[in-house]
């Protein structure tokens, strides 16, 4: 799981999405690139923050896969790439809701198979 | 061996550092449990992966050593597979298997026992991870402790950055 990069400390993918996460301006940033891409500049205007701060803060996002950069190079526009919260979403949601979810859909498959033996 | 849950409930048990007991009762005989585990005409009907994802591959060598790949599929977002190889295969009262998502995840062994009494089957699944980390990730259980850790190796990372 955890993805060695030459010179780089070792960070498994989940590790950096939930590390993205966990910072409320970085969730900002997330909820307005869902709405579509925008350029460092619109994406920095409602923050009391400087270009650069903002630009750190979307280092994160990228390394953990979740922007993007466009290919505009005028504008350079970020995007938003929703595939890590899927992931960080199932591990969340983890073992037990999907052994719950499973048993409860084998119930029904029971029930059918032992309809389909008698009338068989 | 704790009694079994009432119909209808799953009881979730860690009785050691590595694994994690799954018990449930059906309201089937045996014979139709051992079948819906093992026969790929009715695994893909409630082996559910994510919501919305269904299993059109299921492939199954029910025989000691026989492998076994099951892979769900949701239209623009990809596929994910799952596979092994049996262990041991005693019908209709126990099954045994390795199962991994991939070579990036542990490799689990899990075990399926399963008694019938009176009509309906107890099921005893077992899943046994490599390391303790693996198993309480598994539960979401390691994720505080798992999290500080990540949180101090991205701040070096981060800080290396600036």
């Amino acid at each position: 799981m955890v993805r060695a990069r030459p010179g780089r400390p070792e960070i498994d993918p989940l590790s950096a999405t939930f590390f993205a996460l966990a910072d409320p301006t970085r969730r900002a940033l997330l909820a307005r690139l869902a709405r579509g891409p925008a350029s460092v500049r619109d994406l920095a205007a409602p923050f009391d923050m400087s270009g650069p701060a903002i630009s750190k803060h979307l280092a994160v996002l990228e390394r953990a896969g979740l922007v993007r950069q466009a290919r505009d190079a005028q504008r350079r526009p970020r995007a938003l790439d929703p595939r890590p919260l899927a992931d960080a979403a199932r591990w969340a949601s983890g073992l037990k809701a999907t052994w719950d979810a499973r048993f409860s859909r084998l119930d029904d498959v029971l029930a059918a198979m032992k309809k389909e033996r008698t009338t068989r | 061996m704790r009694s079994a849950p009432p119909i209808g409930t799953t009881d979730y048990a860690t009785p050691d550092d590595l694994s994690i007991v799954i018990t449930r009762t059906f309201a089937a005989p045996r014979d139709l449990v051992f079948a819906a585990w093992t026969d790929p005409r009715h695994v893909p009907r409630w082996m559910l992966g994510p919501p919305g994802w269904s299993m059109p591959v299921c492939r199954i060598d029910l025989r000691k050593g026989g492998a076994w790949r099951f892979v769900w599929r949701k239209d623009g977002e990809g596929e994910m597979a799952m596979e092994g190889v049996y262990l041991d295969v005693e019908p209709p009262r126990r099954v045994a298997w390795t199962e991994r998502w991939g070579p990036e995840w542990p490799e689990t062994r899990n075990e399926l026992v399963l008694e019938e009494r009176g009509g309906r089957t107890t099921s005893v699944l077992t899943v046994t991870y490599p390391t303790k980390a693996a198993r309480d990730a598994a539960l979401g259980t390691g994720m505080k402790d798992g999290l500080d850790t990540s949180y101090a190796r991205l701040d070096a990372l981060v800080g290396g950055l600036a």
